[in-house]
């Protein structure tokens, strides 16, 4: 396994339950063991959890099911050999690679985007950073209003620091929800004490030693003590181009999360999968993904069919609100509301195309959303109609 | 030592070490029991570490919480002693506790 998280860990646990009686070696380019990364923007920024408590698995388990975790990274996959060089100068050889390189922060380049004091979130690192300049009454700015973004400002909020978004786009989560979702978000996070600048385009950083302020097109000044980035993820894609394997935002993988080499797999987020669901490539980023593209992986692997059926679904903690979408909205052309997002903390929306459900953000509802996943899973048509009458009780 | 066991929908028994303070899903997910997810990572947010608690052991554990509950009410194969796992944090008590699992996880 090429890279140590969600997807990766999982190939290897899968591969021993699936009967793989090899040698199982997974590569990772972190000092710690690997993690939970969702808590990372939630409880490990606020400090309610240790770099232990989000160990996926113990060191113990690793050891007793035989699988050796490496520290380095991979500089080269050599697919006619079938072994791959790690920077340590390590050539190991393999009967099936699984690529599992996840993706890195997409990074900013305005000018000052490099000083001292600016941020960005994927690793525990990056968390224990923004966690000692977090003093209370400290301003915050987070450029990007996605769900890092939110989730960073409800915990900093919490922390005590004055925060901000700057959200480049017409509204927060504007490119994954309906605008009654982002209203919603805006007015909860509004109530909180954060401010959001939706339609803020930040031109530049500027400090001496360290970040001061951010400067808006049109010149207004953001106080900024520190600066918080999360303006989405560039899948790790690089040694799978290298090695000639079809990408396409993320390398393609099939039904059984084969690349186009079918000694290569690949899971997680920096997999692109083909899905029939929906008739067109798929990037993902989400654990439930992950984990079941990984354990369809390990099938593969070990030569049994096992593909890739479950919905794709996420979820997202601020404050008290757990938020939980099924399935995909993409291409949706109505919404059905239930509840009153304008003044509640707790609805449902659900997204149709063509008068058939595809999906639902549901925020403190998770009977709604059970109810979603287990429709959509299923692949049961509801209609405008069904779903009225399911609303009205 | 002290132990759990998971039966499978086939009625596959998986008798595992309890570990103290640990969830009943850590405990499962790290003995690999087939059946158990855990896709949240112990969050109540995914309903895939659903188990059945024998009868002779409800008492003992608890039923389900309301966060629990909201989720497992939509489950068809919901039963009176259900439980997400990821919210039962075991102790030496739970010495001897058994469970069975669904046929399948949400």
């Amino acid at each position: 396994m090429v890279g140590a998280s969600h997807a990766g860990v999982q190939v290897a646990a899968s591969l021993r339950q699936e009967g793989w009686d090899g040698e199982v070696v997974v590569i990772g380019d972190e000092a710690a063991l690997p993690y939970h990364r969702p808590p990372l923007s939630k409880a490990y920024l606020l400090g309610r959890s240790s770099r232990e408590e989000l160990a996926i698995r113990k060191t113990e388990f690793y050891a007793k099911q035989e699988i050796r975790l490496v520290r380095a990274t991979v500089n080269r996959i050599d697919r006619e050999a079938g072994c791959v060089v790690t920077s340590e100068g390590e050539t190991l050889a393999y009967d099936g690679l699984a690529l599992c390189t996840g993706g890195r922060a997409r990074r900013l380049s305005l000018p000052g985007s490099d000083l001292p004091g600016i941020h960005y979130l994927r690793v525990f690192a990056d968390v224990e950073a923004i966690r000692e300049s977090a003093v209370p009454g400290r301003h915050a700015v987070i450029i990007g209003g996605g769900y890092i973004g939110l989730e960073t400002a409800a915990s900093l909020r919490a922390l005590g620091l004055e925060v901000t978004v700057l959200e480049a786009a017409e509204r927060v989560l504007e490119r994954v929800t309906a605008p009654e979702v982002s209203a919603f978000y805006e007015r909860v996070h509004r109530e909180a004490g954060v401010v959001i600048r939706s339609r803020a385009l930040v031109e530049s950083l500027v400090g001496d030693l360290r970040v001061r302020e951010a400067i808006l097109a049109g010149g207004e000044r953001i106080p900024a003590d520190l600066v918080i980035v999360g303006v989405g993820l560039v899948p790790s894609v690089e040694l799978a181009v290298d090695a000639g394997l079809e990408v396409e935002d993320g390398i393609v993988i099939d039904d059984h999360a084969r690349t186009s080499d079918a000694r290569i797999v690949a899971a997680g987020d920096c997999a692109s999968h083909r899905m029939a669901r929906y008739d067109r490539v798929v990037r993902l980023e989400s654990v439930p993904s992950a984990a079941e593209q990984a354990k369809t992986a390990a099938a593969t692997l070990c030569g049994r069919e096992r593909p890739i059926a479950s919905l794709p679904w996420f979820w997202s903690d601020q404050y008290d609100l757990k938020l939980q979408i099924a399935g995909l909205n993409t291409g949706y052309d109505e919404v059905v509301i239930n509840g009153d997002p304008a003044s509640d903390r707790d609805f449902s929306c659900y997204y149709l195309q063509r008068g058939r459900l595809i999906a639902a953000d549901c925020v403190n509802r998770p009977r709604d959303f059970v109810w979603a996943k287990q429709a959509l899973g299923k692949g049961l048509e509801v209609d405008r109609e069904q779903l009225d009458v399911l609303v009205a009780t | 030592m002290s132990v759990v066991t998971f039966i499978s929908h086939d009625g596959e028994k998986h008798e595992v070490p309890l570990e103290d303070g640990e969830s009943l899903m850590q405990i499962g997910v790290s003995n690999m029991v087939p059946g158990i997810d855990g896709d949240c990572g112990g969050e109540a947010a995914c309903g895939t570490c659903h188990v059945i608690v024998d009868d002779s052991w409800i008492d003992a554990v608890g039923r389900s919480t309301s966060v629990e509950e909201e989720m497992l009410a939509m489950n068809p194969e919901r039963e009176p002693t259900s439980r997400l796992s990821c919210q039962m944090r075991m102790s030496e008590d739970c010495d001897g506790l058994v469970v069975r699992l669904p046929e399948f996880q949400m």
